[in-house]
């Protein structure tokens, strides 16, 4: 197979990712995340209408006069079905999502409740903050087992693009307002593992081939350990990418986000593989010394 | 490593096929409890409802305090040390002591083997700590005092939501203890939830007391106003009965009156207690109190002695059948509240289930025919093995009764499109072998060597994430973190047992056959 020479791009994909990140942290700091019900409390409800009578405007309509706090309407994968989420949760009330659904039908005609999501302050809270809790433990899991297997160049590698990924991710999400729910932070979590397995397979081969060729400058050694990985890293990424489209495509639209932040993640855990971990390798100017020293010891 | 035993072969054959027979047993029907096991479908598949309660610790607490300081009060009194100014207030109780006692009190309160106050040697740590300044002493629940008096209702509550919710009748609710105040409630096919709330959202404290002659608020009498808000009335705080005494309730049409009541029957105490207040009370009005307000108040026109009466109240026959419910089952300790609600309609449901195994088989069939398309006869042992990986998976799942939900089926598809990195890892070394090395069993065995570190590091990593989800999350994302989990264990046998097996009988087969991979 032909070498490609991806080490000639080190430094501009690395400084597109700084541009990257950087934007990514703008967003997440100054537009934030469109946390979902599970995040932020409140109740969520997925509704369908007879076919003829209804349409967002209509029904945003009739849930602000209920009272009900911010209200926000989507189409929910075909045009009948509706997802309305507000701010007010009143689940020690028994008849409160009844009354929704009598008014409601009263203003729209018929609709049948698919899903309702009911959740109190203190509840999102403790999700957000185990959800956190969660994405930081896998980090710092990650982090140990990498510690425990490479040397402290190849760990911080792994990481910096462990980080590169889980960042720009969720920048995207901030960008497109895209709803972060419990869901994603299970996609999160999977990315995470994604992320890692993809640089320790290209850290593996670097290592074994700092044995193999003493000589090879680090940055000649990157490419060709890329290189000679290359044809897995593509294969797996298919079949993962695949899989992964089948379900964004046919999963039906609960499972859209969630499937979306893993295609995203899978995309970003690929490039920051050859991207992000190698160069650091690079820039850290690894050389035979690097393992036989640590071996030694 | 490519090198099988006849017994090993052998075992993994048997395993093979065990596991993968309840895979199948999804599918059919047997007569057998063991053997006609169906995996478990979680909330979100089969529709259903979730709720959190929590309860409200914060009356029980106060009750606690109350019945404590008359055992205080008769405690020193017995031990003949004078107090007084008790008062309940911020959750402790704070009284004086006369001045020469002050040292006795303390040595009592603070005694390993204190009457009053009862050391928990195995957790070092009393039921109450307390502090003393100048003649006041302020005591409060210690921590671990707070922890069993959580526990205790909790149970109590937890045993009071079981029957509630079995006299619902739901099929095979599940019921669980989350931390010390609160209770999980799983009602699987219950579309609306609203009258389980309804109930679960009820105390359901019973009390019959006199309605108070007088017409001004006064010690011993309280203000409570009726069920449907017309009106208030005075009422003594004397409980003539409560709902401790009730044996059954159930409702009833009084044929006098053609109205749907709730009729009642009471224990011997209760109906001696009854019988004796109703014939001193006769000609007065008696209110029948729920949860603070009153249902109703008839007047009493003649002793009840058999231990019967009737609940009359406008009801209709539901609300009758449930006040009748809740007497039976008893009072709650106290108030639930029900933090967290998730319900999922049955046809969603099933939507769900059919997109789930929609794309289940497209994803499939994508990375089966992909991996033909790169790999030809290796990519054909490497669907092998990704096709008895997932019925060792689904298997395996069954078996020990694990709940799939729609985050686990996606976590099985994401299986499938990642099991196959570990046999294109092994081909591809294999092929890199293949360049240096004449000898294709030499090329073939050193792949499988020189690919295995990497492989298991590669698992591990999303094995880890997969452990802390399972850890931290809830409900439906467990259920992925389960499929993954399982999935990448399943991953590593089918690659390393099957996938092997089957590579070692066609290497050995066709050693000298160029290009083999």
């Amino acid at each position: 197979m032909k070498t490609i020479y991806f080490n000639k791009f080190y430094k501009s994909f690395n400084i597109l990712s700084g541009i990257l990140i950087i934007a990514s942290l703008v967003f997440l700091v100054f537009k934030g995340l469109n946390f979902g019900v599970d995040f932020k409390g409140g109740t969520l409800i997925e509704l369908r209408t007879d076919k003829s009578s209804a349409n967002i405007t209509k029904i945003r309509d009739s849930f602000n006069q209920m009272n009900l706090g911010d209200v926000s309407v989507k189409n929910f994968g075909n045009e009948t079905d509706f997802v309305v989420k507000f701010e007010k949760q009143n689940s020690n009330d028994p008849q409160f999502i009844e009354e929704i659904k009598t008014k409601l039908s009263n203003s729209i005609g018929t609709v049948d409740f698919r899903r309702v999501e009911n959740v109190g302050p203190k509840v999102s809270a403790e999700l957000l903050r185990s959800g956190v809790i969660a994405i930081a433990l896998s980090l710092a899991a990650m982090l140990l087992y990498i510690w425990i297997r490479f040397e402290w160049q190849f760990s911080l590698g792994a990481i910096l693009a462990l980080f590169h990924d889980v960042i720009i991710t969720l920048g995207v999400f901030s960008v497109f307002s895209l709803e972060i729910n419990l869901s994603i932070v299970a996609a999160v979590l999977t990315i995470v593992g994604y992320s890692m397995n993809d640089t320790v397979v290209i850290f593996d081969r670097v290592r074994e081939n700092l044995r193999k060729y003493a000589d090879v400058k680090i940055f000649e050694l990157t490419n060709i350990s890329i290189n000679e990985t290359l044809s897995r890293t593509i294969i797996t990424s298919v079949t993962t990418l695949l899989a992964l489209l089948s379900i964004f495509i046919f999963g039906g639209e609960i499972l859209k986000g969630f499937s979306l932040a893993m295609i995203l993640g899978v995309v970003f855990g690929t490039y920051s593989s050859i991207y992000i971990a190698n160069p650091v390798l690079v820039s850290l100017k690894v050389s035979q010394r690097t393992i036989v020293k640590e071996e030694k010891e | 490593m490519l090198y099988f035993s006849k017994l090993r072969v052998f075992s993994v054959l048997i395993f093979t096929l065990v596991i993968s027979y309840f895979t199948i047993s999804n599918f059919t029907k047997v007569d057998d409890e063991f053997f006609s096991k169906n995996i478990k479908l979680g909330l979100d598949l089969q529709g259903g409802s979730y709720l959190l309660l929590e309860i409200d610790n914060g009356p029980v607490i106060t009750q606690r305090l109350q019945s404590k300081v008359l055992e205080f009060k008769k405690f020193f009194k017995d031990k003949d040390i004078k107090v007084r100014n008790f008062v309940i207030e911020d959750k402790s109780i704070i009284f004086d002591v006369e001045n020469s006692k002050i040292e006795d009190v303390k040595s009592l309160l603070d005694d390993d083997k204190s009457e009053i106050n009862p050391y928990f040697q195995q957790y070092k740590s009393h039921q109450f700590n307390f502090e003393n300044m100048d003649t006041s002493f302020k005591l409060e629940f210690s921590d671990y005092g707070l922890v069993l008096l959580k526990n205790s209702s909790l149970d109590q509550a937890i045993e009071i939501v079981r029957r509630r919710v079995d006299e619902v009748g739901t099929n095979e609710p599940n019921i669980l203890k989350r931390g010390n105040d609160r209770i999980l409630v799983e009602l699987p096919g219950l579309d609306d939830p609203g009258r389980i709330k309804s109930l679960l959202g009820k105390t359901a404290n019973l009390t019959f007391q006199f309605i108070s002659s007088s017409s001004e608020e006064s010690f011993g009498t309280e203000k409570l106003s009726f069920e449907d808000g017309s009106s208030e009335a005075i009422v003594s705080k004397r409980i003539v009965l409560s709902g401790d005494n009730l044996m059954d309730a159930k409702p009833t049409m009084n044929n006098q009156t053609n109205e749907t009541v709730v009729s009642f029957s009471l224990d011997r105490v209760g109906a001696k207690k009854f019988g004796k207040a109703t014939s001193n009370g006769v000609g007065k009005r008696l209110a029948i109190v729920l949860d603070g307000k009153i249902i109703s108040a008839p007047e009493v026109r003649e002793p009840i002695i058999g231990g019967n009466g009737q609940i009359s109240g406008n009801f209709t026959f539901q609300s009758a059948t449930d006040l009748a419910l809740l007497l039976r089952s008893g009072a709650l300790p106290a108030p639930l509240n029900i933090i967290e609600e998730r319900t999922v309609g049955p046809d969603l449901g099933k939507d769900s289930i059919n997109a789930g195994i929609m794309s289940l088989i497209i994803g499939f069939i994508l990375v089966v025919a992909f991996m033909f398309y790169k790999y030809r006869f290796f990519g054909l042992i490497a669907n092998l093995a990704l096709i008895s990986n997932l019925f060792l998976l689904v298997g395996i799942l069954t078996l020990f009764e694990a709940t799939l939900t729609l985050p686990g089926i996606a976590g099985i598809i994401l299986t499938v499109g990642m099991a196959v990195d570990a046999n294109v890892l092994i081909f591809e070394r294999i092929k890199e072998e293949l360049k240096n090395e004449n000898n294709s069993i030499v090329a073939f065995d050193s792949g499988y060597t020189k690919s295995r570190t990497t492989i298991l590091d590669a698992n591990i990593t999303t094995l880890i994430a997969a452990v802390i989800l399972f850890f931290m999350g809830s409900g439906p994302i467990k259920g992925f973190s389960i499929t993954l989990g399982v999935g990448i264990l399943t991953t590593l046998f089918s690659v390393y047992f099957i996938a092997r097996l089957i590579t070692a009988y066609y290497v050995i087969k066709n050693k000298h056959k160029e290009k083999l991979i």
